[in-house]
């Protein structure tokens, strides 16, 4: 009897093992999560939603272009050295080491900068992280891709825009998180400010946010046209409430990405009713691609949220774009590389850089509206610099704009002086991007 | 009967006033020595030098500087992590705005830099005394981050507020590999560790000791309370400045301010407690103890548990094994690890025939 | 002028707010000698227990969501859990630490700290909920109108409950034998032994009243801001008021509070603008710092004489 079982043991482990030899190729993708602590609800919402969206590929398509997606989640805490630990522990995991690196953290992004280059891994910074890394030619290893702080800015000024016709005269306060995040607005607002005769005031809150009594007070005092709230975490509901308090109508503030999830309006109950914020990907679960990952993810029990209720939120959809960019991203270093085989994080860098997700792709995709259509090169790893403004109804996002596009011109041009100055200082020359193909 | 000080006789004043006094304890440090400046870098890969080796080592000279001021001179601090950023914006400073100021001579700098903050901030400790003081230190923790994020003059005027230190050149030699990198961090370290080793049993040490036990006892034997505290103060931040130095320099490379937060003041805390209060010895043992308890746990819990939970429990296991842990560690052994150590050796003394 | 009373009145309110967090402090403090860090996690946990119940229960038993009765029940369950919690701390964590250095004691309440936290978030999610207990945070109109100045009903209801709450605090204190036995206790630990007072009695009931105000701390500042993480940094607010007040008393407590949330609010519209604002994180800190300097043991604080 014991031996029986032994020597079914023993066949079922060869089983697996020569299974696992004529398996098909395993694309790996190191994910330095955080799950625990402050963060936790973002990190939750947007790792989860970018598993969810693997486990799809991996389910109904059987992995991309034949090779499967596999994944390991290293827990971060959103706290920098544990960040480098787990870039250094991730780094050569799998067939061919890690992919691809997005610890949707900015001060991660900065620890591990340098050394993505020497370790040839793409480091894909969706909607934080160093702006002027947009800069291809100076920065060919970091991946900013859809838009950047700067280029929201401008997008905000440009939906005020649409809303007061002219800026002359009027005032904006920019209420921010005392911190470098907060301060990444103030030059091009200033620009801006000089070039459209607007006046901004900006008023600092100390971290974490959660009194905001003085702030307001004195936005009471300066009556501005519209508050631009550059926010996180538990600073934003309590601006919301603040605002309520003072009476400052909702309607009139726009908040930044991190300002605008569920998690930022719930907390403040019924004061958040007209609020607005930016969004590069929507809220919503009637999307196709949603409801695919309802039916084949969650149809198996292979979910990863533990509250389903969440698959549709800002921050889960906000994964499934992440999802999205790097299968593309694998897909397109495919086409040139080779298919149904692992390929290594230099490789899939050309993938990001020659990334061309247009309409008719994210249709196919089914996200269309979903995500603005984004198209990289050499030069530009922004690729696209398109927002939609989102209003919270009470109990839900609603979509209220079409995709803005940013002031690309202004923006780059800070980008590339940036850039120029990172390039001096670190003795970089920048790549010419002719030769790039 | 490894460990046994009978017969080790002192012929010169010289012989009694070694660091190590007793053979065993030389020939074992100059072993550890040997071992992790020839064998480690040869056999450990990247990734421990890189993820694990560099930042144990930095934190153990930030958890010294500590250890000098609450264990030694019994002043309780919660800003550690300001004095290291301090020394970290400090050297990067002082490379940049002095042409051709050598490394090591900015990583100095940086700590003296430290140090006069620090001295600043304990001035208070003349008066206060305890957990006033501990809460008095906060002041320093969130002053310090707030004038760096604020003054962009510290960062350079760099947007985003965060520095990204210069190349290291000593003598003409960059250091830039992991190999490189780490050696010369293990040199810094192993000279400031014995000198901090060698400081405490001086009269300055003895009288940090005395204030520790006693102030009011202290100041009637004739020793400067304020001078005592103050230099306290000054080393032990000079100590955490040149950590703060080389968490810039030799292992991030890049730093904000906000990475300096108060949640790093109480690993540091956290690594003297479950260390040794009061041994240099024990900020080695804490220090890699607090560095690699969460990646052992990280790298163990999911494997065990990762299909019994969701990745989110999975998480917050980590978190609560670890207080748990830090909790049960406390009661089994209030003294830490370097107390371990000493039982270890009473132990050897006897062995094989205890008694 | 109209103002300067809005902020002065506006930084006063918030003070009792700080003043419900540090007066968990300062119970546990007086009585045992444990300067508690996890008080803010405590926070957090019982807030997010409260609001967990709430969601859970409508389920379970079948009442109606958001209804009274499932209000007061969330409440009862979150208290309970909340005096579990501190009694198990006092007996699995603090028990076994008696006569350790105070500092020793003070890590070991920020491992606990991490367990509270990992515990809370294990079991509830790492979710951010909205908490609503009926009061509206919108300006009393009356004031408005009359003298324009803006005061929030809400944190005038929060100050008021702080206030009732400090109140029987203190008379309980006062005139009940566990109060007076428990100020034995915090003047001399064995004369409280010898005359025959149970220690181990009176730390359960302060540990389980400290998470009883870990409880409404936590609903005030939940309904405030919402039930998330960031109620574990209200404990950051408390720390200058207790050090201000004194470790060691309830009035220094409330009247700490006023003075921190009212000057801090007054610095940072007056101040603040000179140096970029944001001062709010150190002001409170180096305000009683300087206080300090003066009257080392704070405001109410028990004078210490060392004797050699």
């Amino acid at each position: 009897m014991e031996f029986k079982k032994t020597v079914m043991l023993g066949a079922l482990v060869a089983g697996t093992l020569a299974a696992g030899v004529a398996m098909a190729a395993e694309q790996f993708i190191g994910l330095p999560s955080y799950r625990v602590g402050a963060y936790a609800a973002g990190g939750s919402g947007i790792y989860g939603g970018w598993i969810d969206y693997m486990n799809l590929i991996n389910e109904r398509d059987g992995g991309v272009g034949g090779v499967k997606l596999v994944w390991e989640e290293c827990e971060t805490e959103y706290n920098n050295a544990r960040g480098v630990e787990c870039y250094e522990r991730l780094k050569n995991k799998g067939e061919t080491g890690n992919s691809m690196f997005s610890p949707l953290s900015t001060g991660i992004t900065y620890s591990v900068l340098d050394k993505v280059a020497d370790d040839k891994i793409p480091l894909v910074t969706i909607g934080y992280g160093r702006t002027d890394a947009a800069d291809g030619r100076v920065f060919p290893w970091v991946f900013p891709l859809i838009t950047t702080y700067w280029s929201q800015a401008t997008t905000m000024i440009k939906y005020i825009e649409s809303k007061e016709g002219d800026l002359k005269g009027k005032k904006i306060v920019l209420l921010y998180h005392d911190s470098a995040y907060g301060k990444e607005p103030h030059a091009v607002l200033d620009r801006m400010a000089a070039d459209k005769g607007f006046t901004v005031e900006k008023i600092a809150v100390a971290h974490p946010g959660n009194e905001q009594q003085s702030q307001w007070l004195q936005i009471r005092q300066i009556r501005p046209d519209w508050v631009i709230l550059w926010g996180w975490g538990v600073m934003n509901p309590t601006a919301l409430k603040a605002a309520a308090k003072t009476g400052f109508p909702r309607t009139k503030m726009l908040g930044v990405w991190w300002s605008g999830a569920e998690e930022d309006t719930i907390p403040a109950g019924s004061a958040a009713k007209g609020f607005t914020a930016a969004g590069f990907n929507v809220a919503g679960a009637d999307y196709p691609v949603i409801k695919d990952i309802k039916k084949v993810v969650y149809g198996k029990s292979l979910g990863n949220m533990e509250d389903e209720s969440r698959v549709g939120s800002v921050y889960y959809n906000r994964g499934v774009v992440h999802g999205i960019i790097a299968v593309e991203a694998i897909r397109k270093a495919q086409e040139k590389y080779g298919k149904g085989k692992a390929l290594t994080g230099e490789q899939i860098r050309w993938g990001y850089e020659n990334l061309n997700i247009d309409d008719k792709k994210l249709a196919e995709l089914g996200a269309a509206g979903f995500m603005p259509p984004l198209k990289t090169s050499c030069m530009d790893h922004e690729g696209s610099g398109k927002v939609k403004y989102q209003s919270w109804d009470g109990a839900k996002w609603q979509v209220v704009t079409d995709w803005i596009d940013a002031d690309k011109q202004m923006v780059r041009g800070m980008i590339e002086e940036s850039a120029a100055k990172y390039a001096q200082e670190k003795g970089i020359t920048p790549r010419d991007c002719s030769k790039e193909m | 009967m490894f460990y046994r000080e009978a017969g080790q006789f002192k012929a010169s004043y010289q012989a009694d006033q070694q660091i190590f006094p007793i053979i065993q304890d030389r020939v074992g440090i100059a072993i550890v020595i040997a071992l992790a400046a020839l064998v480690i870098p040869v056999i450990a890969n990247e990734y421990w030098l890189k993820a694990i080796l560099v930042p144990v080592l930095i934190f153990s000279l930030a958890a010294i500087g500590l250890n000098i001021l609450t264990g030694y001179a019994g002043q309780l601090s919660l800003g550690s992590a300001a004095f290291m950023a301090v020394g970290a914006f400090g050297a990067y400073n002082f490379m940049l705005r002095i042409d051709g100021m050598p490394f090591l001579v900015a990583l100095v700098l940086g700590g003296l830099a430290a140090a006069a903050v620090g001295v600043l901030f304990g001035l208070p400790s003349l008066r206060i005394k305890g957990f006033y003081l501990a809460v008095a230190t906060l002041a320093a923790q969130f002053f310090i981050v707030w004038a760096l994020v604020k003054f962009p003059w510290f960062s350079n005027y760099s947007s985003s507020g965060v520095i990204t230190a210069q190349d290291i050149v000593i003598l003409g030699y960059t250091f830039d590999g992991p190999v490189a990198k780490y050696l010369l961090t293990l040199a810094i370290v192993v000279v400031l560790a014995l000198m901090a080793k060698n400081l405490v049993r001086t009269s300055t040490g003895r009288a940090w000791m005395a204030v520790r036990d006693m102030d009011v006892a202290a100041e009637v034997i004739g020793i400067r309370p304020m001078r005592t505290k103050l230099i306290a103060f000054a080393v032990s931040s000079f100590y955490c400045g040149v950590a703060g130095g080389l968490y810039a320099f030799t292992y991030l490379g890049t730093v904000e301010p906000e990475g300096f937060n108060l949640d790093l003041s109480f690993r540091i805390l956290f690594m003297i407690i479950i260390g040794g209060v009061g041994s240099i010895m024990g900020s080695f043992l804490g220090a890699a103890f607090i560095v690699l308890l969460p990646i052992f746990l990280d790298n163990v819990i999911p494997h065990l548990f990762g299909n019994l939970f969701s990745a989110s429990f999975a998480s917050n296991l980590q978190l609560i094994v670890f207080g748990g842990l830090i909790i049960f560690f406390l009661i089994v052994e209030p003294h830490g690890l370097a107390r371990l150590w000493q039982i270890g050796k009473e132990k050897l003394r006897l062995w094989p025939f205890p008694h | 002028m109209q103002f300067f009373l809005e902020v002065l009145i506006g930084g006063l309110l918030s003070g009792v707010l700080y003043a419900l967090v540090a007066l968990g402090f300062v119970l546990i403090f007086k009585a045992s000698g444990v300067f508690n860090f996890a008080q803010g996690a405590m926070v957090f946990f019982a807030a997010l227990t409260f609001v967990g119940f709430t969601e859970v229960l409508p389920g379970w038993t079948g009442l109606a969501e958001g209804g009274a009765v499932v209000f007061w029940l969330a409440f009862v369950l979150a208290l309970v859990s909340m005096v579990v919690l501190g009694i198990a701390t006092e007996k699995i964590v603090l028990r076994p630490l008696v006569n350790q250095p105070p500092i020793t004691l003070f890590m070991a309440t920020i491992g606990l700290s991490y367990l509270v936290e990992g515990i809370a978030q294990g079991i509830w999610g790492a979710n951010v909920r909205g908490l609503e207990l009926g009061i509206e945070d919108v300006p009393i109109e009356y004031m408005m109108e009359h003298h324009n100045i803006l005061i929030s009903s809400f944190d005038l209801f929060a100050a008021a409950l702080a206030g009732v709450l400090v109140g029987s605090l203190a008379l309980f204190f006062q005139y009940t034998k566990v109060g007076r036995a428990l100020r034995a206790v915090a003047d001399d630990h064995q004369a409280a032994l010898s005359i025959g007072i149970p220690l181990q009695h009176i730390w359960a009931i302060v540990w389980g009243v400290a998470g009883f105000v870990a409880l409404v701390a936590g609903l005030i500042w939940g309904a405030r801001n919402g039930v998330q993480f960031a109620l574990t940094f209200t404990a950051l607010k408390a720390l200058p008021v207790l050090i201000l007040g004194g470790f060691t008393s309830v009035p220094g407590a409330i009247v700490g509070g006023l003075i921190i949330g009212a000057s801090e609010k007054l610095a940072e519209v007056y101040v603040g603008p000179f140096v970029g604002g944001g001062i709010e994180s150190w002001f409170p800190y180096v305000l009683a710092l300087l206080f300090l300097l003066v009257r080392p043991e704070g405001l109410f604080g028990e004078r210490h004489i060392d004797r050699v």
